[in-house]
């Protein structure tokens, strides 16, 4: 009996390793351990055994029944590894194809500008207005101090919708609305789009976007406008930056100013980026005029303030070297992609 | 406005390097835009004395000259030029020289015969024939000026050593349009005394009895009108130091009498204007306003039509000069003038810009009145002229000056404040030095009072004085400072609204563009409008650039669709974009100014792209800004968009706009080879209908139940429709429906359509029963029998 029992471990053990599949070696186990299995068979036999003998053959075969199924459970994982090996081989793919590419869009790079210039504003207490630019002669030029066939009108060559309504040449008209529906203190910004009769070229264009601000307060002065500017300056192009403030005119505003950055190029020392001047003209400013107070209903004995205006093309074609100012209105893709 | 620093110093005594003065006058508000040294690049050029001309032995065109350089031995040079005599002076650029352009010149053989230098026409020191107007055009430049040695550099015998600068000058300072002018501005940047010179005329001669009268009758446009005349004139070429400075400045020499005008004007700013006396018929001139349909010709040949607000300078007759912008022809000195008439005088300003608008003439003179000029100085002006015609001899000045007065003497005074001004600029300057500056411009402080000089038109108010301190006390020298009191910067809603439709489109792989307000009716034509379409009444520019730009946009849709074209031809093969554009809509009444609408236009084309897709993107948008109650409603009528693939966007049955397919016509019209999409959205409507007060709500832990219904109905009816029958009938449980699986052909009869719709049901509070899923279901059922719609079986 004990042989047999051997014998049937020994078989077991060699078909066990044989197997390939997951199926033969089920098979195997309803062949040794299942209800009808060699194994299962002596057991029932083992009534015939003499009291002595039984535990005997039961360890035994409890013993080789263990085997059994621990071998089979071992075939079972060596078989289901290789298998996963085989898929896992099979499935390798070439991680080098392209993706599928999902595009996430680009902002237009004139607004990315104009959203850092209004954060640095907002950082220092502004508000972000906006006006028609369709306007009325009286916004756009009388209230601010410029009538009717006065000289600096001709500085900023206007296109007409009828005699008394224009397309803005500025959006210093937005700073008027604000003015006559606000008392101070106003601190603003306006941004948009303005007009100019320029033919385009890489330089001009007939339409293109301003930053105007607007402080009126208590007490303002000359250097908080200094300190102001100053700030904003620091802020886009970088604390290092030098700015200087060199007196000019403009009719709405008194005493007026306009303010260089130092050549980025060439530090001051004259490039053809500056046109050897050294300095680079980003900004216009002053303290506002009293008659526009006055034309606001502001009374300049108790409040002053100071405006500026700033281009936005021209700080994002310095900050991204755009030497054609064009391109911002083409809008062709391989343009806007790179922003 | 040009400088000439030669002139300058006959008024202020100043010698400092170009760059040095160029950049301190800027800093003290004069900007100087660049400057550049006359001559600057001409170097070994010298003065030479032709002494013989000998042919060429081997060229029939060239002949060979020796010419005196002022070294011991003459030099060989070989020329073509044929306007040479022996004894001739001539520019000499010796071997190893520059010209004025740049070019070298080097020792040469020309037909075997060594030349070693080279004879100068004018062109090549970078003159030309209105600098030396005796001089050839095309050929050696033979000087005829006094006291030029041989040997002597060029540039020192013919007076091409002077420095020039350009100016900015601000429309406010028209005074500075002159050398006086900006003299003072120098004087007071470096604290130079001003030396002003007082003409001195000697008047020999005697005006005829009734020679002329002179008759304002505009006092209000011409407040002062001062006159003299010139007899026995001799009209010729001008002094050399006269065509030396107006070359400087930028103008040329035209003879004597025409330059001592432009002379004057430079010096004093204010505008000359000379008449032959034989062309003031009846011996009159008469300050008026010109007749209807009167005309002149003026100086530069053009013929202008006058009107009644036009101001002339007239004859018994006609006009003569169109005042204060340009004379007028027949009346100008020419060649034969003997008597010549003197004007110096003021015109209005606003008279003068109107005239010099209408009749598309600017001018010298007119640039100068419409800024203002000072009265007093118009005799200064004419007696300095009358200086230069006797100092040049070019006529004899008669003694008699008209003078036509009716301008107010008025005296400019400003309240001085120095303690305001202080705090103002947040400086603290004396009274003394503020004065000390005020001086230096010509303004008197009396009695606490800034008494302003009449040439300073520009100085009104306190913030004026303020500048003047300011900008000589230097504007780097002023303190910067933070601003004061709290103040809380903020976007407004709307503001924040425009931001999430730009991150959420960009977010959606769609890129910003910024088009262009402006359109054609072309643009129009291409969107197939027709000719009454309501999108065609535009807000017309009435001084366009060019047709192209001539119309304010009613539609942002042609603007993207000229993007998409342009980037189609350009091979790019997607392009998917959006714009947040302004259109501009006029309103009924024509005072009002326009309404400008905001759009969100976005645009498709390329490989992955139709009509579902963009559904898609725009579904997903809309979700995005929690507009939930949107549906859409297929738009046969828009005559731009393909009339079967078009929808209203609608919610709450607003309209937010549209999303469609280019009709095939349009894309053809935009060069577009490609299908294209649009989605057009008032940004206002979507505002209104988003949704911004956002709560959190629970997430049901319950089981979804999801049923598919297989329907057959007519092949018309749309899907949205089997959706919104859902919607009505199913009752509460009912969480979503999608449709799918839309199916025409074999199995379903002619005209119907299989579509399958996917019914998901949830309760908050419970497992649904199967009770509470049938009864849903059938109630859905139900609804779509109603509708003609069954199962399919």
């Amino acid at each position: 009996m004990k042989n047999q029992i051997e014998k049937i471990k020994n078989t077991a053990q060699k078909e066990i390793l044989a197997t390939k599949t997951l199926k033969d070696i089920e098979n195997l186990r309803i062949k040794y351990l299942g209800k009808k299995g060699e194994l299962t068979a002596i057991l029932k036999q083992i009534g015939k055994f003499s009291d002595n003998e039984k535990p005997i053959i039961g360890q035994l075969v409890n013993e080789v029944r263990d085997f059994i199924n621990y071998s089979i459970e071992a075939g079972i994982k060596e078989i289901k590894d290789s298998i996963l090996e085989q898929k896992l081989n099979k499935e390798k793919i070439d991680v080098t194809l392209p993706g599928i590419y999902r595009s996430i869009g680009h902002k237009h790079p004139l607004n990315i500008v104009l959203d850092d210039v209004k954060e640095i504003f907002i950082g220092m207490g502004f508000d972000i207005v906006e006006g028609p630019e369709i306007e009325n002669d009286y916004y756009n030029f009388e209230a601010l101090n410029m009538p009717k066939y006065h000289p600096a009108r001709d500085t900023q060559d206007t296109f007409y919708i009828s005699e008394n309504i224009l397309l803005r040449t500025q959006t210093s008209c937005v700073q008027i609305r604000t003015m006559e529906k606000t008392q101070p203190p106003i601190r603003m910004i306006s941004p948009g789009r303005v007009y100019r009769s320029d033919t385009i070229d890489a330089t001009h264009s007939p339409l293109f976007n301003q930053i105007e601000g607007l402080v009126v307060d208590n007490g303002v002065t000359f250097s908080d406008l200094k300190g102001t500017l100053e700030t904003f300056i620091q802020a886009l192009y970088g604390l290092d930056s030098v700015v200087r403030f060199r007196p000019h005119h403009f009719p709405y505003t008194e005493p007026s100013a306009e303010v260089d950055v130092q050549c980025f190029g060439c530090h001051g020392k004259g490039c053809r980026l500056c046109k050897n001047e050294g300095w680079i003209e980003i900004l216009g400013c002053g303290m506002v005029h009293p008659t526009v107070l006055k034309n606001c209903g502001i009374d300049s004995e108790i409040y002053s303030g100071f405006a500026f205006g700033v281009g936005l093309e021209r700080i994002a074609m310095r900050r991204y070297n755009i030497d054609d100012m064009r391109l911002f209105y083409e809008n062709d893709v391989r343009f806007l992609n790179q922003f | 406005m040009n400088l000439s620093m030669n002139w300058l110093k006959d008024f202020v005594d100043i010698d400092v390097p170009p760059k040095e003065f160029a950049d301190r006058m800027t800093m003290s508000g004069s900007k100087v835009e660049k400057y550049e040294i006359e001559g600057e690049k001409i170097n070994r050029i010298v003065v030479g004395k032709v002494l013989s001309i000998e042919k060429h032995p081997n060229a029939d065109k060239l002949v060979v000259c020796m010419v005196d350089v002022g070294d011991s031995k003459a030099i060989q040079i070989v020329t073509g030029a044929k306007n040479l005599c022996v004894n001739d002076l001539v520019p000499v650029a010796l071997d190893g020289s520059t010209l004025n352009d740049g070019t070298k010149i080097k020792k040469n053989k020309f037909r075997g015969v060594l030349s070693c230098g080279m004879m100068c026409s004018l062109r090549e020191l970078g003159l030309s024939t209105s600098d030396f107007p005796y001089a050839v055009e095309n050929g050696i430049f033979v000087l005829q000026e006094e006291g030029c040695k041989i040997g002597q550099d060029i540039c020192s015998a013919i007076g091409f050593n002077d420095v020039k600068f350009e100016f900015e000058i601000t429309p406010n300072r028209g005074d500075c349009l002159s050398i006086i002018g900006l003299a003072r501005e120098v004087s007071a940047t470096f604290n130079k005394e001003l030396k002003l010179h007082k003409p001195v005329v000697k008047a020999l001669a005697k005006m005829d009895k009734d020679e002329l009268k002179v008759n304002v009758f505009e006092k209000d446009l011409c407040p002062f009108y001062s006159a003299r005349i010139v007899k026995n004139v001799k009209v010729g070429t001008s002094p050399r130091f006269i065509r030396e400075k107006l070359r400087a400045m930028g103008v040329g020499s035209i003879n004597n009498i025409v330059d001592i005008t432009n002379y004057v004007m430079l010096e004093y700013g204010q505008p000359m204007h000379a008449f032959d006396l034989r062309y003031i018929e009846g011996s009159q001139i008469n300050i008026r306003k010109a007749n209807k349909n009167e005309c002149i010709t003026t100086l530069d040949g053009k013929e202008h039509k006058l009107n009644e607000n036009n101001l002339v300078v007239a004859n018994a007759k006609r006009p003569i000069a169109l005042a204060g912008v340009m004379g007028g022809e027949f009346s100008s000195i020419k060649k034969d003038t003997t008597t010549i008439v003197l004007e110096s005088a003021i015109f209005n300003p606003i008279a003068v810009r109107r005239a010099s608008k209408e009749q598309a003439l600017r001018t010298d003179s007119s640039v100068r009145f419409e800024k203002g000029i000072d009265k007093n100085n118009c005799i200064p002006a004419l007696n300095r002229a009358c200086e230069l015609i006797e100092m040049s001899g070019a006529g004899e000045v008669c003694s008699e000056t008209f003078i036509v007065d009716n301008s107010l003497d008025e005296i400019i005074k400003i309240p001085f404040d120095p303690e305001s001004i202080n705090k103002f600029l947040n400086v603290n300057i004396s009274y003394e030095e503020m004065k000390n500056i005020l001086s230096r411009l010509d303004c008197k402080v009396v009695d606490n009072n800034v008494i302003v000089p009449s040439f300073r038109l520009d100085l009104k108010n306190k913030n004026d004085i303020a500048e003047e301190i300011a900008r000589f006390y230097g504007y780097n020298n002023i303190p910067s400072t933070a601003l004061r009191g709290s103040h809380y910067g903020k976007f407004t809603k709307e503001q924040k609204f425009k931001q999430k439709i730009v991150n959420a489109m960009i977010s959606l792989g769609l890129s910003e563009i910024s088009t262009y307000s402006f359109l054609s009716q072309k643009q129009y034509d291409k969107l197939l409008l027709p000719p009454n379409h309501f999108l065609r009444n535009s807000i017309k520019i009435l001084n366009p650039l060019g047709e192209e730009t001539s119309l304010m946009r009613t539609t942002a849709i042609a603007s993207m669709l000229e993007v998409l074209s342009s980037n189609y031809n350009h091979k790019n093969e997607n392009a998917m974009l959006f714009e947040l554009a302004k259109e501009y809509i006029l309103n009924n009444n024509n005072n009002d100014l326009p309404t400008e609408k905001i759009k969100l236009i976005a645009g498709f084309y390329g490989t992955n792209i139709n009509f579902g897709c963009v559904k898609g993107f725009l579904e997903g948008f809309l979700d995005k800004l929690f507009i939930k109650e949107y549906e859409f409603v297929a738009n046969s009528k828009i005559v731009y968009f393909h009339p079967g693939r078009c929808a209203d966007v609608l919610c709450n049955n607003v309209l937010l706009g549209n999303i469609a397919e280019i009709h095939p016509t349009v894309l053809e019209n935009f060069g577009l080879g490609t299908r294209a999409y649009i989605i057009d959205l008032d940004v206002k409507a979507l505002f209104d209908h988003a949704y911004f007060n956002v709560s959190y709500s629970h997430i049901i832990k319950f089981p979804a139940v999801k049923r598919d219904l297989s329907l057959i109905c007519d092949k018309e009816v749309p899907v949205g429709n089997l959706k919104n029958i859902v919607k009505n009938s199913a009752g509460k449980f009912l969480e979503n429906v999608t449709v799918f699986d839309i199916y025409e052909g074999k199995q379903i009869p002619k005209g119907k359509k299989s579509v399958t719709v996917n019914i998901s049901m949830r309760s908050t509070n419970a497992t649904l029963t199967d009770e509470q899923i049938n009864s849903t279901i059938k109630k859905i059922i139900d609804a779509f029998e109603k509708n003609n719609i069954s199962l399919r079986s």
